[in-house]
Order: C-alpha cells, then structure tokens, then sequence
C-alpha cells in the first residue's frame, strides 16, 4: 500500500449528491478494495475511505455521495487538482472463486463497489439494487449484468419497496452485497434459510486506514474485526449486526 | 559540512531521533510498514497493553472534530501475553527502541502486567495513567496524584525497565502529578495525554459516544499541550516526553525548546502518514540552517 499524491481526470455530479470521481492511479485493484482519499491539507484532518467504483487504464473511479465537510470538498474538485491517496486498502473480493449464479444487492450508494465486482465476476451476474429516491449509476451495469432489479422508495416508476422483497437467495450460487447494516442484516438472515453463501461490504469512520488505530472495528463472531484491513468484505453469516 | 545530531540518550536508551510515535497510533509499528520506513523512527510505542486481553468499547470510536479528533477506543489489545509471543518479536525487527505502553484498571493488573514486560527484549515501559476511555481505572488514575503515586510506585518495585509515566492532561494539578510520580520513582514524565471531551448527535439528540466522554487529540490541543510540557519540565529533574497535537517540525522544536527530550506523534500520523519522517527530516534542515550541532544547545532554552 502506498501513499501518494495523485491528479484528478474527471468529476461529474451524476445526480443531486451523487458524484464519480476519477483519480489517475496506476495500481492493481482488487473488487471491494477501497482508497483513503484527502482532498485538503489542515482541514478536516482526516483523510475519506471510498470504495472502488471501477478501475482500468489507469483510472480508478470512485462514487461517493456527498454527506459531510469531506465528502462536499470533494464534490468540488475539478481536473488536473490534487489529492492524497492511501491504498488500495483491504481485504476486496476474490472474484475468481466465485461461479454459477450471483446477484449483487446494494442499498443506495452501497451501489458504488458493484460495478468493480460486476467487471470481475465470470459467473452469470444479477444486480438487485434499492435507492431511496430515482436510481443512480445504474447505466454501466448493463454490460455486465443479465437482469437487473431496481426499487425506490418514492419512485413509482419502479418496484416500490425495499429490494429484498422481490429477491430469492433461492435462486442464487453466492449473494455479495452492500449497503445500510438494516438492509445487509435482511439479506444475511434470508440467505441462512436458504444456505446461499453471503458476502458483505461494510464500512465505518475511520482515521488511519492502515489497521492501526482500532477506530473502524466491527463484531463478528470471532470478536472485534477491523474494517478497514480485516475487510471490508466479511462473510456474511460472520458479521453481528449492530442494526 | 556542517553536522547536525539528532541523537538522544533518554533514560539510558540510545533513540537516533528525538521522533517517536504515540501509543494507540501506530499499532505495532508492522501496520505502518511498507508506507514509511519505520527503521527511521527515533522508537516506538506500542498499542495501549493490559494484562489481560480487551475487546474495546462499543458503538462509535472516533468522531472527527474541528482542530482533531475525539477516540474512544477503549484500550482494545490482545494482551501482554499475546503481545510477547506475537508482536515484540517482529518490532524488534526494526532495530529501534521499543516502549511498551501499559494500561490497567487495577493496581494489581499494573504490577502483574509490568512483572511480564520486565522480562521481555522491551527497552522501557510508558505507563498509562491516563487513558480517558476504559472505566475503573485508566484515567482514574491520572487524576488525584495521591492515587497515581502508589502505582508508580508499585510498578517501581516490580521492574528494572526504565519507567516512563504519561500523563493525562486532565490531572487535578499536572505539575503536581509529575512531581509525585518522580517521587514514587518514575525515571521519565511523558504528557500529554488526550483530553476529556464529548460531541452530541443532534439527529438522535444523543451522545455520539457510548461512554458520553471521548478523548480530544490533535492540533487544537497543542499550545496547552506545550504549556504541561514547559511546567513540567521546570519542576522535575528527570527526563520529559513531549505530545500533543505536534504535526510539523516547527511544532516538535517548540516541545524541545520547552523542555523535551523526545517527542511523540500521536493523531497526525492518521493526517499525514508520512508525517514522522517528514518532522525527523524537517528538524535536520532545521538544525543545519540555524547552525544548531546538538539538540542540547536548544533544549529547555526558554
């Protein structure tokens, strides 16, 4: 892991607080691997963990919504400024392993990691993806995936729900998915009845981004696990949900 | 050429800078390693240690802040044990002093904790008094200096390790508490440790912490920081480690121009993981543009 100053090609608002940021970073990216992304030198003082959106020609992309200082600095940064990256950081998805049928499951900007994933996966991939309002990034997908689900919950023009009402782990040969502990801890129970092997993406506040400060840990049956290292993919009939 | 030394002999120990890293920060220094050389390090400190191994507290850990951080943390560590057999060996690796800094939440735990590290390869214990984030005890103990004089004293007995206590910033009378803890036989003061703060969820309209209280680091804590070290450092006659919000070389030569032997790096290490070689090298460039040979010539001069 690295830590480096890095230029920005790109960064377009794709909707209300949505944003893809493209950095010019040349390294090997796992799927689920995540970068510390600073933006600024005295304040904050902490650099921003986001996950890999997508990764190729030496452009990892990253989509984030804009949910604080960080976050809103970020949003404004133009091409050619700078930004301090820390990583690739964690553990990310050993796609090769996984065959047959896979459905990826996002709550809201938990939809940003499965695009990478999407990309890596051999297997026959279904993306089931929930939003709160109209959907976002959903575009990409398309050239990835065979059938792809979406819910809102004020959006009529789609199922109007929460996604794991309309998704059968049933169906499926492995579940990856991202989003509020709420959604992912639904998910995890349905797979147990069903023996579906799942995979979780979890994230928490983090300041070192290393393994060293102890401050992103998560419970798992096995004790404290930090998120940043240790994951952020945990199975998910490994993770004790806090929601 | 002119020729600048960084070297300090602290309590015995040869450091080859003055820059350490601040126990909690740095985990075992192999966390940190591959992203800075850490052989460069003037030593390290470990992750906070009890006797027995700690999960941590739960819920929220840390909370950025204007001007820092709050953590709560809750001295998570696998235990001194578990420590020995499996982390000192690889720190040692770095052929730098190691410091094992040794929490407790009963005097008992502190004596039996530190008759296990007098027997490791460690070069010196840093005990912590003044960890704000673990009930009974930890900071308890960095408050009334009555209190913490019996525990130095009690781990005195028990080690021949050179004996650094660190401080906790929230001590009724700091220049008090060092004064009472070189009398109980510390060979060393460091100071300081996080301050007692706390931060509401307005959403939730509670504390954003389980614990209600946090501790305060970085850059904000720096001048009242400097201020403990400077008293401090007039009123005992042993050695002082200096920290608190330090991110820069400027910040670390005011520390030894109030009286530091050896500083430490504790949150801007999570700003800026370069941060320590950058001070080590800043220092250096420092010395040699002000004609300064020896740290000595600086050192408490104000």
């Amino acid at each position: 892991m690295e830590y480096k100053e890095v230029l920005v090609y790109s960064n377009v608002n794709v909707q209300d607080d949505i944003y893809v940021l493209s950095l010019e970073i040349e390294d090997d990216v796992r799927a689920g691997q995540f970068y510390m992304l600073k933006a600024w030198e005295e304040e904050p003082i902490l650099a921003r963990p986001i996950s890999v959106h997508s990764s190729e020609n030496g452009i990892v992309k990253f989509a984030y919504q804009v949910k604080g200082r960080g976050t809103k600095i970020l949003s404004s940064l133009k091409a050619e400024d700078k930004v301090y990256v820390l990583g690739p950081v964690g553990n990310g998805l050993y796609t090769e392993k996984f065959k047959g049928k896979i459905a990826l499951i996002s709550g809201g900007i938990g939809i940003a990691p499965m695009l990478q994933i999407a990309k890596c996966l051999d297997g026959e991939v279904d993306l089931y993806a929930g939003f709160n309002k109209s959907p976002y990034l959903i575009d990409e997908f398309k050239k990835y995936c065979k059938n792809i689900y979406i819910s809102s919950e004020k959006d009529t023009e789609y199922y109007n729900g929460f996604i794991t009402e309309i998704f059968n782990p049933f169906e499926y040969n492995v579940v990856i998915c991202c989003g509020p502990e709420a959604m992912m801890k639904r998910v995890v129970d349905m797979c147990k009845i069903y023996a579906t092997p799942v995979y979780v993406l979890m994230e928490n506040k983090m300041a070192c981004g290393v393994g060293a400060c102890l401050g992103c840990t998560c419970n798992t049956k096995e004790g404290k696990k930090r998120v940043c290292v240790d994951g952020p993919v945990f199975k998910g009939t490994d993770v004790v949900f806090s929601a | 050429m002119w020729f600048s030394v960084l070297n300090v002999k602290f309590c015995g120990v040869d450091f080859k800078n003055p820059v350490l890293v601040a126990s909690g920060t740095f985990g075992f220094g192999v966390e940190y390693d591959g992203i800075i050389d850490v052989t460069r390090l003037g030593g390290l400190i470990t992750k906070g240690l009890t006797l027995n191994k700690k999960e941590g507290n739960e819920g929220v850990r840390i909370h950025e802040v204007r001007g820092g951080m709050l953590n709560s943390i809750g001295l998570q560590n696998p235990g001194i044990d578990e420590f020995i057999e499996k982390h000192l060996q690889r720190m040692k690796e770095f052929k730098i002093p190691i410091i094992a800094n040794l929490g407790g939440s009963s005097i008992e735990d502190y004596v039996r904790g530190a008759e296990k590290l007098d027997k490791t390869e460690i070069d010196m214990i840093e005990l912590n008094i003044s960890c704000p984030n673990v009930k009974e005890g930890g900071m308890n103990f960095g408050i009334k200096s009555s209190i913490a004089k019996e525990v130095v004293n009690r781990v005195r007995e028990i080690t021949k390790k050179p004996l650094m206590v660190k401080l906790s910033p929230n001590a009724e009378e700091i220049v008090d508490m060092a004064v009472k803890c070189v009398e109980a036989g510390a060979d060393a003061i460091s100071l300081v440790n996080t301050f007692k703060g706390m931060a509401v969820d307005i959403y939730k309209r509670k504390p954003v912490f389980n614990n209600i209280f946090a501790g305060y680091s970085g850059p904000a804590i720096k001048p009242i920081a400097l201020r403990m070290v400077y008293e401090v450092s007039k009123a005992v006659d042993v050695p002082v480690c200096g920290l608190g919000g330090i991110v820069d070389y400027k910040d670390a030569i005011e520390f030894i121009m109030a009286g530091a032997h050896l500083i430490q790096i504790g949150t801007a290490n999570f700003i800026n993981p370069r941060v320590t070689i950058e001070i080590i090298e800043g220092i250096e460039r420092f010395m040699i543009e002000q004609s300064i040979k020896s740290l000595d010539e600086i050192r408490g001069i104000i």
